[in-house]
């Protein structure tokens, strides 16, 4: 037999489908090209609040639910799985089609070397073990977004195996209180994308769109180790930082790059696991909490009323908040799995193995891979603590939105400011002003120069924090001033003439004879009084603490 | 002219004897004359006539491409060829034109070769006559030579003679009868389970199998992956082998093919086999096996035996659970390559609308014969997840043990074994259909599936003819990758047997001349 023959990327042909007339009573399709609806900050996964997942009552048992995920992640690559078709996103529809995509009769997969490579970064990146061997099989089902009848996938032996996934999520009232948990990581395997149908309920007509049929996907299969929704979306996040940093995956939920089904039940501790549904249609972290917690609470409720769990497939109806059985997935599906003829076994080499003389083109080496691989999140929160003295949830902060640690090291780098004092600004102010407007770091007004200026003007007490605040309003506003030029426009620099400060200090005083009185008398809030009066004289561009020490200074004088 | 093989009428448009366009029109002149004998699904004359101009072009300038520059070829209809209708012989594909050439049709036509047209074959090759596409059966161009009428004249009179035509075998029968007719000088079927060896030796033609993953099937709208194989059919075993030589080596468009680079296949046009040793195996001497073709192998043997090569009987213990095993697999690899046609993408699609399902389903049942629609039906029963172990597994356990037999034999010292191809000659059509497509299929391929199950090259060479006036073959089966070592043997056997050539003049008295027929037997046989 032959050795698998991997394909670089090359520009596949274009190949137009008509629309195809006849309704269809499907619910799975989504519309195409939903992405109007822009989602940042998945980091409101950690705020969720915990559905109580234990129940007690007098005289029954506690619940417990189980949960297991399978995730779907698109493979990065410019080319599709098993055809030289070029992958984007929302591309126009049939624009990005092979002959093989569109399962004319008579054409052949030939893997992607680049997908193989993928799948291999992320098995290791999930201490996973890589099969040196893994197989290629058929899974059938009609569908009109599946051309050939089947998906080609890895049933029998897949690419990875046995790996693990550490997450950590919030415990108790204080969110400082992270608890690291791990996950067990069944397989990782290589399978194709199907395409996509548009159901035109009104004219009774299906669209089809294959621009998405054979883009390569990493299934990864998460073990039963989780038991609510919150575990779940952090082992997600978590997952997504992971491919995001590898690079394998641009894991994008909205734009459906990372699709997730939960599988849950509930069952009494001790006791044999019940019946599972399998919930899909989760399009970001919050949704899967939420659609997770209310299938727990579902199926309790449900057993408490002594009904029964059907093993169905069920959708989250994000508006109503709950889930549902999904029509389509009626009846058991036989997928009469079968080897697919037309791939040899896939091999894969250490450099122990390597046979001597190898095509480097032709052969994947894992320990070359392993040798490359960047740097894990975990890794680099670890560092993080150890070198900036920041609290763990500080570094969670930065590594949950795309581009905010590169951000925060580039203001460290340009200042002498604390690194706490940076931590601080990044994620309290930047962040929240972000947040605010919607926009992503890349798309930030203020540059990680400008911020780092700014902090130093700070950090030599030039300016006050509130003036520093005040700064960093006008930085956002108007772009292309430099915070010196703000802080000489608005004069908003600090009075560093001791004499004249020690003249409205005296001033103020003699107009205010009694609050002087009551602060000889002993009251502590005169004197912030008497502060909050310098200040307002000196337009704000005095330091608080300088005053109060000449204030005090004076009066025991 | 037409009568030739392909090397002579190589030199002769290489000698300026001949010009590629007059060779092309006198190919489709036949292929008119000879219509009745349904070799032909598509004639592409314009195609053909373009190609043939462009040929003669090359050579005025002194640029041939080579041996199979203006060189008429015919493709079996489930190829895929660019902008050329593509059929499978199936409803579901009427109408069907592929935007691109299969790599053994590219191939092809690199090298210059003339496009004739497309040939008939079973619906999606599946069957051993080629009598079920949706074309209509194919008629033995034997059934009206001149050796077969003669001998029938003899035993019945007064027999209706329109009417008891023979068939070919199958499924690449179109093929084969356009070679054997002269229409062509090389044909490609496919062999899956026999199905280009099964006709060849009932037309008097070679049929040749090469390795698995010697030739790329990228492009050959499958029966069976993975043991689809394209075949070669000529009318001698060196154009097979010419053949060959522009059609193997590595397919990046197909895994299965192998990497290493493939060298030049040609044959020495003597060959000694005094070393050779030739394997008999015991098991392919079925009861159902005809005196005949019993005779003509035990002949073979003796031919070997007494030039100096050692034979000896040989076991393949296994052979007799291929055609359950074959049945199988097939069906299995069918179920699932036949799902891609639901009426969406391309071919036929039914009028119904109500839903996407009910869409399917009619569009299924008009486009597939009962073959078709029995096979997907097994296959999918032998899918079922309650039925894989017993079935799928089992049969490719089964298939592994069948090609463990092979090694085993060639592992010791046999260098190709020597067997019958089919169990007689052709039959007549209303012969045929007695039995079912079913039967006929376990019946007809049980020399040659085994084959295709260990991916091992074979070739069927035509013997002598029958007390019929039929020819008869032999199948000689060579290790893996070794198919320049077996088309050696089978030439040196060729040239020994000195099999007659088919005598046509009688149907087609106004090509005599283009025929040459008794120059040509001297020609053709003697080297």
């Amino acid at each position: 037999m032959a050795a698998p023959m991997l394909r670089w990327s090359c520009l596949g042909k274009r190949w137009v489908l008509a629309c195809i007339d006849g309704g269809s009573r499907h619910g799975r399709g989504a519309a195409i090209g939903c992405t109007s609806r822009r989602k940042r900050g998945q980091s409101s996964v950690a705020q969720q609040p915990l559905i109580t997942v234990q129940k007690s009552r007098k005289g029954e048992h506690e619940w417990a639910a189980v949960v297991g995920l399978e995730i779907h992640a698109q493979i990065s690559s410019n080319s599709k799985l098993f055809s030289g078709s070029q992958v984007h996103f929302a591309a126009p529809p049939n624009s990005l089609v092979s002959f093989f995509d569109a399962s004319l009769p008579g054409t052949l997969p030939v893997l992607n070397r680049r997908c193989v490579e993928a799948a291999v970064m992320t098995g290791l990146a999930l201490n996973c073990r890589i099969n040196k061997k893994s197989l290629f099989d058929r899974k059938h089902y009609f569908y009109a977004d599946l051309p050939a009848g089947y998906q080609i996938t890895q049933q029998r032996l897949p690419i990875a195996v046995n790996g693990s996934l550490a997450y950590s999520v919030s415990v108790g009232k204080k969110p400082s209180q992270v608890s690291t948990r791990t996950v067990r990581i069944k397989q990782i395997q290589l399978e194709q994308d199907s395409g996509k149908s548009l159901h035109d309920e009104l004219r009774s007509q299906t669209l089809i769109d294959l621009n998405r049929a054979g883009v390569g996907l990493l299934e990864v299969v998460l073990e039963p180790d989780m038991s609510c929704g919150e575990e779940a979306a952090s082992a997600v996040r978590e997952l997504q930082l992971i491919l995001q940093a590898l690079g394998t995956s641009q894991a994008n939920m909205a734009e459906g790059q990372l699709r997730v089904d939960a599988n849950v039940s509930v069952h009494h501790p001790g006791e044999p696991l019940g019946v599972r549904t399998e919930v899909k249609n989760l399009n970001s972290t919050r949704f899967l909490a939420k659609a997770i917690d209310s299938e727990i609470k579902r199926q309790i409720h449900e057993l408490e009323n002594g009904r029964k769990i059907l093993n169905e497939t069920r959708s989250f109806d994000y508006k109503l908040g709950c889930t549902m059985p999904m029509r389509d997935k009626e009846g058991k599906q036989d997928y009469r799995f079968m080897p697919e003829p037309n791939l040899p076994p896939l091999l894969l080499y250490d450099t122990a193995s390597l046979p001597p003389g190898a095509d480097p083109q032709q052969v994947i080496n894992i320990d070359w891979i392993r040798d490359r691989l960047p740097e894990l999140p975990g890794k680099t929160r670890e560092k993080l603590i150890q070198k900036y003295g920041m609290l763990p949830e500080h570094s969670f902060a930065l590594l949950n939105e795309v581009g905010l640690l590169e951000f925060f090291q580039n203001v460290i780098k340009e200042t002498g400011a604390e690194p706490k004092k940076v931590t601080s600004w990044v994620l309290n102010i930047f962040l929240g002003f972000l947040k605010q407007q919607n926009l992503a770091v890349n798309e930030s007004p203020v540059t990680p120069s400008a911020l780092a200026e700014l902090l130093n003007l700070l950090d030599r007490k030039a300016i006050s924090s509130s003036a520093a605040r005040q700064v960093f309003e006008e930085l956002w506003r108007s772009k292309g001033k430099t915070p010196s030029q703000i802080v000489s426009e608005k004069k908003l620099e600090l009075m560093q003439d001791q004499e004249a400060l020690e003249r409205v200090c005296h001033t103020v005083m003699e107009g205010h004879p009694q609050v002087v009185m009551d602060m000889k008398r002993g009251n502590p809030r005169a004197i912030n009084k008497l502060i909050g009066l310098v200040r307002k004289a000196t337009l704000s561009r005095a330091d608080p603490t300088v005053i109060k020490e000449i204030l005090e200074r004076k009066l025991l004088s | 002219m037409l009568g030739r093989t392909l090397r002579e009428v190589s030199t002769a448009l290489k000698q300026g004897h001949i010009t590629p366009t007059e060779l092309c029109q006198k190919c489709l002149s036949l292929i008119k004359k000879t219509k009745f004998l349904n070799a032909y699904i598509t004639v592409s004359e314009e195609v053909a006539l373009k190609q043939a101009e462009e040929s003669e072009k090359r050579y005025k300038k002194g640029h041939s491409l080579g041996d199979l520059d203006g060189i008429p070829v015919a493709v079996k209809d489930n190829f895929s060829t660019s902008s050329i209708e593509t059929t499978c012989a199936s409803n579901m594909l009427k109408g069907y034109v592929p935007p691109y050439n299969a790599t053994v049709v590219q191939k092809l036509l690199d090298k210059g070769a003339v496009l004739m047209g497309k040939t008939n074959l079973d619906e999606f090759a599946m069957g051993s006559g080629s009598t079920n596409g949706v074309f209509g059966p194919v008629k033995n161009p034997w059934s009206y030579s001149k050796q077969h009428r003669e001998k029938r004249k003899q035993k019945a009179h007064g027999e209706n003679e329109d009417s008891n035509w023979l068939i070919t075998g199958g499924s690449s029968g179109g093929s084969v009868a356009a070679a054997a007719a002269f229409t062509c000088f090389a044909a490609l079927g496919s062999d899956t389970g026999g199905l280009t060896r099964n006709p060849a030796p009932h037309c008097g033609v070679v049929g040749f199998k090469p390795s698995y993953g010697l030739v790329s099937h990228h492009g050959l709208i499958p029966l069976v992956n993975s043991m689809d194989v394209p075949g070669i059919l000529t009318r001698c075993v060196d154009d097979a082998a010419i053949v060959l030589g522009m059609l193997a080596g590595h397919d990046p468009k197909d895994s299965t093919t192998i990497q290493d680079p493939v060298k030049p296949f040609t044959l020495p046009t003597s060959a000694d086999v005094n070393k050779l040793c030739t394997g008999i195996p015991k098991e392919y001497l079925a009861p159902e096996l005809s005196s005949e073709v019993r005779s003509f192998w035990s002949k073979a043997a003796n031919l070997f035996e007494s030039e100096g090569a050692k034979v000896i009987e040989v076991s393949l213990p296994h052979a007799s659970y291929s055609v359950v095993c074959y049945h199988a697999l097939c069906t299995s690899e069918v179920a699932s390559n036949m799902a891609r046609f639901d009426g969406l993408e391309y071919g036929h699609r039914c009028d119904i609308n109500v839903s996407t399902e009910a869409m399917y389903a009619a569009t299924r049942w008009e486009g597939f014969n009962d073959v078709v629609r029995g096979r997907i039906l097994s296959g999918n029963f032998f899918l079922l997840k309650e039925n894989y172990e017993n079935y799928f597994i089992k049969a490719q356990k089964v298939r592994q043990l069948i090609a463990n037999d092979f090694v085993n034999v060639f592992n010791s010292e046999v260098d190709v074994l020597l067997t019958p191809t089919t169990l007689s000659e052709a039959v007549p059509y209303l012969e045929f259909i007695k039995e079912d497509n079913r039967t006929r299929s376990a019946q007809d391929d049980i020399f040659t599936q085994a084959v295709n199950m260990a991916g091992l090259p074979a070739v069927s060479v035509p013997v002598a003819l029958s007390n019929q006036g039929l020819p008869i073959g032999l199948q000689f089966i060579g290790r893996a990758f070794c198919d320049q070592l077996l088309l050696t043997i089978a030439k040196w056997f060729e040239k020994q047997v000195q099999f007659p050539v088919i005598q046509l003049q009688e149907l087609m008295d106004d090509c005599s001349s283009d025929f040459e027929i008794e120059k040509l037997s001297s020609v053709s046989l003697k080297q």
